[in-house]
């Protein structure tokens, strides 16, 4: 078991980095939704064999992290008919390169923080804080307000795999509700980012400047 | 139980009527109706309250904190609800269906909110609070109220995301020690002694910045002049009055399981730090501020730093801290509603253009003056009495540092915020609207009155009941002495 989690949290940190060095914003989506699947299949390597409801939970993770929530983004990425570059305030390189220094802080600090027993020298935890920090990177060094919604995602899916150790503390209801909190958001967010381009006809952040002291 | 998920299911109910209903002039009753419903759900549920308690390791109860805001909620969401038909009357070029449903759903949010005493259920109450009102300020449907809800929504988003990573770190620290893995805030509690306490310490951090960010708290309060600049009055009222008030809550239950930790002076430290912050970038940027609503904002950025340095003193302080909650709420609506007013006649929020308001709308006017002179701490208003409490707490426990700089933050925020308020309410009003003296309605007063005079029962005479319940929610918070 610890063996296939540990393969697939390591798959999770070179989607990281794929979506930091990629230019082009539906690879970016599709490495963020290739993370989501990566989890729902976490997900179940570690509860699968808890009962139906784990598997059902599982599935969800999956199916909304990893097919619903890209459609809806690559949704908004069509409403763009040019321009589907990712444009940085930072290169490519700098960006992997604060990649590497997040992943690599992610693991000191995992190994200043005392671990449960069961979780010790698996790389939940760093894991966790890397794709967290990673979803930082993409939040603020990006242009776009359509890629700061992948760093949120991102973010959101950092957070989940540290949901991963909690499973029996969640009641069902309440990680549905968190789950669906997600989906919600980004549906919300792919609107907004829409209406972002009809009233300034570009994918937003950087012309969103009116407002200020 | 099922009493109390009434509370969250009636105004849901209410949101599906509001879909539902076709005309655009009879929709905005619905609010009103809701509220009543509300009004009288409490009084059972006040009735009940005994066996509504939280206990063990039920995600559903009323604990005192939750008790006192839902009953202020309720008392804040019925002033609200009777202005909206006014208020959506002089808007008839807005369609108002999404407007009124996602009120109702924002309120049942809340309302979920104040019952749920599991760590996540509460996340999620407060996460779909974010998502139900990011519509509200697309109201006025142009650049800067998208650029506006935007940033809210961003902002809102990642800062709750980060909470939700500080109640996971909160969870561990259970799991770490060995125990029973659970996230009921009676069972962190009753365990904290034996939490981890590195654990405890980020989760605490990550906590108060989640949901400090979704109060306000400097330096996390970025969205909030843009949300409250663009959103209409009513929402700001709202926002500013009841989301905030939440978001303190949320803190402040974080903040009992490390008390009861023993570890209370580390969060002490930490609130302090955020609660003399958010005053002073409050207070600065009060200063000069022409835009009359953003000034609002400011003025809530300061009032959450009053909150958490409230809780940050401790004991009296806290009480203060809680009862000034309320009064900072109530007063709000106050200055949130009459600036509402001030700008449907000026077609402006600049004092650029709206000027000697006194002449032109002087019922709303004086109110919003009056608000003014509450918000700042003027006795005889409910302020005065909260935050006098807040700065003798301070003194008698030592630091009288704190109160010094506390006082000093207050002055400038009543200099800068009131060199604003003069400009709109003196003086001649521009060309064009001085012969054009108009006729308030009373529906659009009204509810502002009643809140003026809420504000001000609550400076001379705090009923008992209330006193009683401030009392308890402040001995849960921290503990038996």
């Amino acid at each position: 078991m610890s063996e296939a989690l540990n393969l697939l949290l390591v798959s999770v940190l070179l989607f990281n980095f794929l979506m930091l060095g990629t230019s082009r914003m539906r690879a970016v989506i599709h490495a963020a939704g290739a993370q989501g699947m990566l989890l729902g299949g976490a997900f179940l390597v570690m509860h699968g064999a808890s009962g139906p409801r784990a598997v059902a939970l599982g599935i969800a993770t999956a199916a909304i992290k990893g097919i619903i929530i890209p459609r809806i983004l690559i949704g908004a990425l069509r409403s763009q008919p040019i321009r589907r570059e990712v444009e940085p305030f930072v290169s490519f390189t700098t960006s992997l390169l604060l990649g590497a220094l997040a992943t690599g802080l992610a693991v000191l600090f995992a190994g200043t923080l005392p671990l449960a027993e069961a979780d010790t020298g698996e790389l939940l935890v760093p894991a966790s804080l890397a794709t967290v920090l990673t979803g930082f990177i993409v939040l603020t060094t990006r242009r776009k307000a359509l890629t700061q919604v992948v760093g949120y995602l991102t973010l959101e899916n950092g957070i989940f795999i540290f949901g991963l150790t909690l499973v029996e503390a969640m009641p069902f209801l309440v990680e549905i509700g968190v789950l669906l909190d997600v989906l919600v958001g980004v549906f919300v967010m792919g609107v907004v980012v829409e209406h972002i381009v009809r009233e300034f006809s570009s994918l937003g952040g950087d012309d969103l400047t009116e407002l200020r002291e | 139980m099922s009493l109390l998920l009434l509370a969250v299911a009636l105004p849901l109910a209410f949101a599906l009527v509001a879909l539902a209903i076709p005309s655009e002039r009879t929709r905005p009753w619905v609010l009103p109706v809701a509220a009543i419903g509300q009004l009288l759900l409490i009084a059972l549920l006040g009735e009940q309250r005994e066996t509504l308690a939280a206990s063990g390791g039920n995600w559903l109860g009323l604990d005192p904190l939750g008790t006192l805001l839902l009953g202020y909620l309720t008392v804040l969401f019925a002033c609200c609800a009777f202005y909206a038909p006014a208020y959506l009357r002089l808007r008839p070029e807005r369609p108002n269906r999404i407007f009124c449903t996602m009120m109702l759903v924002f309120f049942a949010m809340m309302n979920l909110f104040c019952i749920s005493q599991h760590v996540g259920l509460m996340w999620v109450a407060i996460e779909t609070t974010t998502l139900s009102t990011a519509p509200l300020l697309y109201f006025n449907r142009n650049r800067r109220s998208i650029e506006a809800t935007w940033k809210y929504l961003l902002i809102g988003s990642v800062g709750i995301a980060l909470a939700l990573l500080g109640s996971f770190f909160l969870g561990y620290s259970a799991l770490h020690a060995g125990l029973e893995s659970s996230l009921v805030f009676g069972d962190l509690v009753a365990h904290a002694p034996n939490l981890s306490r590195p654990w405890l310490h980020a989760s605490f951090v990550l906590l108060l910045v989640g949901y400090g960010t979704k109060m306000g708290l400097a330096p996390m309060h970025t969205w909030k002049p843009d949300a409250y600049g663009e959103a209409p009055g009513l929402v700001g009222a709202l926002l500013a009055g009841g989301l905030t008030s939440c978001a303190f809550v949320a803190v402040l239950r974080c903040y009992s399981i490390v008390v009861a930790a023993g570890e209370g002076a580390f969060a002490r430290e930490l609130l302090l730090a955020f609660g003399l912050l958010s005053m002073a970038v409050g207070g600065v940027f009060m200063v000069r501020q022409r835009d009359y609503k953003r000034m609002l904002a400011y003025s809530s950025v300061e009032h959450m730093g009053i909150l958490v340095l409230g809780a940050a003193v401790g004991g009296a302080g806290l009480f203060g801290s809680l009862l000034h909650m309320l009064n900072n709420g109530f007063t709000k609506g106050v200055l949130f509603l009459s600036a509402a007013n001030i700008h449907r006649h000026f077609g402006s929020k600049s004092t650029d253009q709206v000027q000697g308001a006194l002449r032109v709308v002087p019922a709303s006017a004086a109110l919003f003056l009056l608000g003014f002179f509450a918000v700042t701490g003027a006795p005889p208003f409910g302020p005065f009495l909260s935050e006098f409490t807040i700065l003798r707490a301070a003194v008698a426990g030592g630091r009288t540092g704190v109160a010094a700089a506390f006082l000093a933050l207050l002055l400038l925020v009543f200099v800068g915020m009131g060199a604003t308020v003069l400009a709109v309410v003196q003086g001649e009003a521009p060309a064009g609207h001085a012969a054009s003296r108009v006729r308030e309605r009373i529906p659009q007063l009204a509810p502002i009155v009643l809140l003026l005079l809420l504000v001000l029962l609550l400076g001379v005479w705090i009923p008992e009941p209330l006193e009683s319940a401030l009392g308890r929610a402040a001995r849960f918070v921290e503990g038996p002495p």
